[in-house]
């Protein structure tokens, strides 16, 4: 089915309007809110904690821990049960992963990082908000890091490649893929890749395309912002 | 052709390349790609001769062997306390390095040093693995009663100390308070009053909030002038 | 900040506070509304000092308890998520975060704020059922009254939901508000060594002994009361702290107009 035209009026590379803050959450060592069209993600960072049971412990660096959540209220439908779900831990799961070898974690032997992400309002697209959420919380924090990573949710909508597929696009009646990537911007290396549906390799390679080119906006926006903080105090 | 990518005390974040070129070593808050000297957290550049690293704006605190630092006794077995540092494992003073006083065998550990007891302590060894051995047994080291903590980012304490002690000076006389700063990050505060303290606490946030800038020591000047307190004016 | 119990009693005895407020002296305090707009029924953030508290509304149907059949109701509950302090641990509702979403609940059920008649369907067969969560981001003391505000803020905010033929339609957003013909606030009390006060920081509440919730009707009537805490209270100061309710519960209720 053709998808001429984007049901927001987007040209097909683009992505939604994106806004982000860093230190929201008080209590935290570092945190960020980091919003893509109506999907917003809150980010906070503890740590690093002791852990327990001793089992889990690594000699040698930090473990990372990330918490996916979606609030009760946040869904485009029926209310969210609150509790653990298969869909939140594999997801936590693959942030963790992004992470993993982007962290210096030899810093903080037996140690733990633990991340939270909670979003308070959703419309497609999480999982990488929560990315990019989590890498400036993480950065804000002050953890040593190869890079920053930024994420960005790529597709095809009917037989059209687009960057940053909204709610309604994922629900498209020509059917959708929706492939979620997070990469390093220095490197353009790929730390999160996850794909659901029927795509052809060369659309593929266009997606991804399109990922990288959306990715490297996010990274202007989060090195604009963690400066910020102290840029606009600087004298 | 070596060169410099970024410019002294320029603010970056993980990832940005600092310098081009094997003329130029990595340095603290760094490391090496290539030919690319990389920033690998959060903070200001300092490129002193060759070696480019990084002044950290953020981060927790890392043990090392002789930090005098403010703990937290959080619990004792029958022969040592076990206290909360700022680390995710907590330091250990056993009974031989608490005190140059005899213990008697038998005696109770809390007369020394109680569960919720703030203390100034310093770092006797570090092991590899993060297992931290304390020591009072050295001048100045002892217990702190009443007052605050509260605690900032251990990069940034430098900054509240001061060149030869001049920014801490400067609080001190202001408010009339006693400080005694941890380089866990964490700092004691003790006035006359919890005006003074507060007082005392909002110059060391502004500090940690400006530690980048310059100037800081007039602004918290000024600062302190313009809260001072009702006793003081 | 770390203060010992002791300190805390010696300040407050000199009738003084940690961070130089008055004993009756609220943080500053913020109310956001439809914060989830795209989702939620009705949303609100409230701060009250560093203490944030995010609450949104989800409305399903659901069949009527038969000795109520054309009433709907109201399901509150309050997650303490890590996110929000590191002495929140992840899992299923611990008793401090059931203790926040009772106390809540009975002040908006039984100050009747909400006429849960107008919740009916159609008879003994589908009612609305009003799903209220709430979730503190960060917490700096006073979760009481910050849960409390958020949901009464976002209860304010809400609007049914659009019907087709029994089914929820959420491609379109309602323009019906929820029957919300009473506004209770509420006060919680908190008392240190002799001395009352409001709003405590976390090391406030930490050091303190015990708690009085009182939730406080337009027209002075008292609508629930809740105590915490493990020190006995005597009748005379019961009183006292409602009088000081009272007084906070008119400044509090203008951020409600």
């Amino acid at each position: 089915m053709k998808y001429a035209k984007r049901n927001d009026g987007r040209k097909f590379n683009e992505t939604r309007p994106i806004t982000a803050e860093v230190g929201v959450i008080k209590n935290a060592v570092g945190s960020a809110k980091f919003q893509i069209g109506k999907t917003i993600a809150i980010a906070a960072v503890y740590g690093p904690n002791n852990v327990f049971p001793k089992f889990l412990q690594k000699p040698d660096r930090a473990i990372l821990r990330c918490n996916y959540n979606m609030m009760a209220f946040s869904g485009s439908g029926d209310r969210v049960r609150p509790g653990t779900n298969r869909r939140g831990k594999e997801i936590g799961m693959v942030i963790e992963k992004a992470f993993e070898n982007i962290l210096d974690l030899s810093e903080f032997p037996k140690a733990a990082i633990d991340v939270f992400i909670e979003l308070p309002q959703t419309d497609a697209g999480t999982r990488c908000a929560g990315i990019c959420a989590a890498s400036l919380a993480l950065a804000d924090a002050g953890f040593e890091m190869k890079d920053l990573v930024c994420a960005i949710s790529c597709g095809l909508v009917g037989d059209q490649v687009v960057a940053d597929l909204d709610y309604s696009e994922e629900d498209y009646e020509g059917g959708a893929v929706d492939i979620p990537i997070a990469m390093t911007p220095r490197t353009g290396e790929i730390t999160l890749l996850q794909l659901d549906g029927e795509i052809s390799k060369e659309d593929l390679k266009k997606a991804i395309e399109f990922g990288k080119e959306a990715c490297l906006k996010i990274y202007e926006i989060q090195k604009q912002v963690l400066k910020a903080k102290y840029e606009e105090t600087k004298q | 052709m070596s060169k410099l990518v970024v410019v002294e005390k320029q603010i970056v974040v993980p990832g940005e390349i600092l310098a081009d070129g094997m003329d130029f070593l990595p340095g603290k808050g760094t490391f090496r790609e290539g030919e690319n000297i990389i920033a690998s957290r959060l903070g200001l550049v300092n490129a002193s001769g060759r070696v480019v690293q990084i002044v950290p704006l953020a981060g927790k605190y890392l043990p090392k062997r002789d930090d005098t630092i403010i703990g937290v006794v959080k619990d004792m077995s029958y022969s040592s306390w076990f206290v909360d540092v700022g680390y995710p494992y907590e330091g250990s003073l056993s009974m031989k390095d608490a005190t140059a006083e005899f213990i008697e065998r038998g005696a109770s550990l809390s007369d020394y040093f109680a569960v919720g007891d703030v203390i100034i302590t310093k770092v006797a060894n570090v092991t590899k693995e993060g297992n931290i051995d304390l020591t009072m047994k050295a001048p100045g080291l002892r217990k702190l009663n009443g007052g605050r903590v509260i605690e900032i980012t251990p990069f940034k304490i430098p900054r509240v100390v001061g060149k030869q002690g001049s920014m801490i000076g400067l609080i001190k006389d202001k408010t009339g308070c006693t400080l005694f700063v941890g380089q866990n990050g964490r700092i004691w505060i003790r006035g006359s009053s919890p005006e003074a303290e507060k007082l005392a606490t909002d110059a060391i946030y502004l500090i940690a909030e400006k530690a980048h800038t310059s100037g800081l020591t007039e602004r918290v000047g000024e600062f302190l002038e313009k809260n001072k307190l009702e006793n003081q004016k | 900040m770390i203060v010992s119990k002791e300190y805390m009693e010696s300040i407050i005895t000199q009738n003084k506070r940690i961070d130089g407020r008055k004993f009756e002296e609220y943080r500053k305090i913020e109310v956001e509304y439809g914060i989830s707009s795209r989702s939620a029924e009705g949303s609100a953030r409230v701060k009250i000092g560093d203490t944030e508290v995010l609450a949104g509304i989800k409305m399903e149907l659901g069949t009527p308890f038969p000795d109520k059949s054309d009433e709907g109701s109201i399901m509150v509950n309050v997650e303490l998520i890590p996110m929000a302090s590191s002495l929140f641990e992840s899992g299923p509702p611990s008793i401090n975060a059931i203790e926040l979403a009772r106390v809540t609940d009975r002040g908006i059920r039984e100050s009747k704020a909400l006429d849960f008649k107008k919740f009916c369907v159609r008879e003994g067969e589908k009612v609305w059922l009003v799903f209220i969560d709430i979730y503190p981001i960060n917490a700096d003391g006073n979760l009481f009254d910050a849960c409390y505000m958020a949901a009464l803020a976002a209860i304010k905010d809400a609007n049914f939901p659009v019907l087709e033929e029994d089914k929820i339609n959420y491609k379109e957003k309602g323009k019906e508000k929820l029957p919300l013909t009473k506004m209770p606030i509420s006060c919680t009390v908190w008392m240190i060594g002799e001395k009352f006060l409001v709003d405590p920081t976390q090391e406030e509440e930490l050091a303190s002994d015990a708690r009085l919730s009182i939730v406080i009707l337009e027209n002075g009537k008292i609508c629930a009361m809740q105590k915490g805490g493990s020190m006995a209270l005597r009748a005379e100061e019961i009183f006292k702290m409602i009088d000081i309710a009272e007084e906070k519960t008119k400044e509090i209720r203008r951020y409600f107009k």
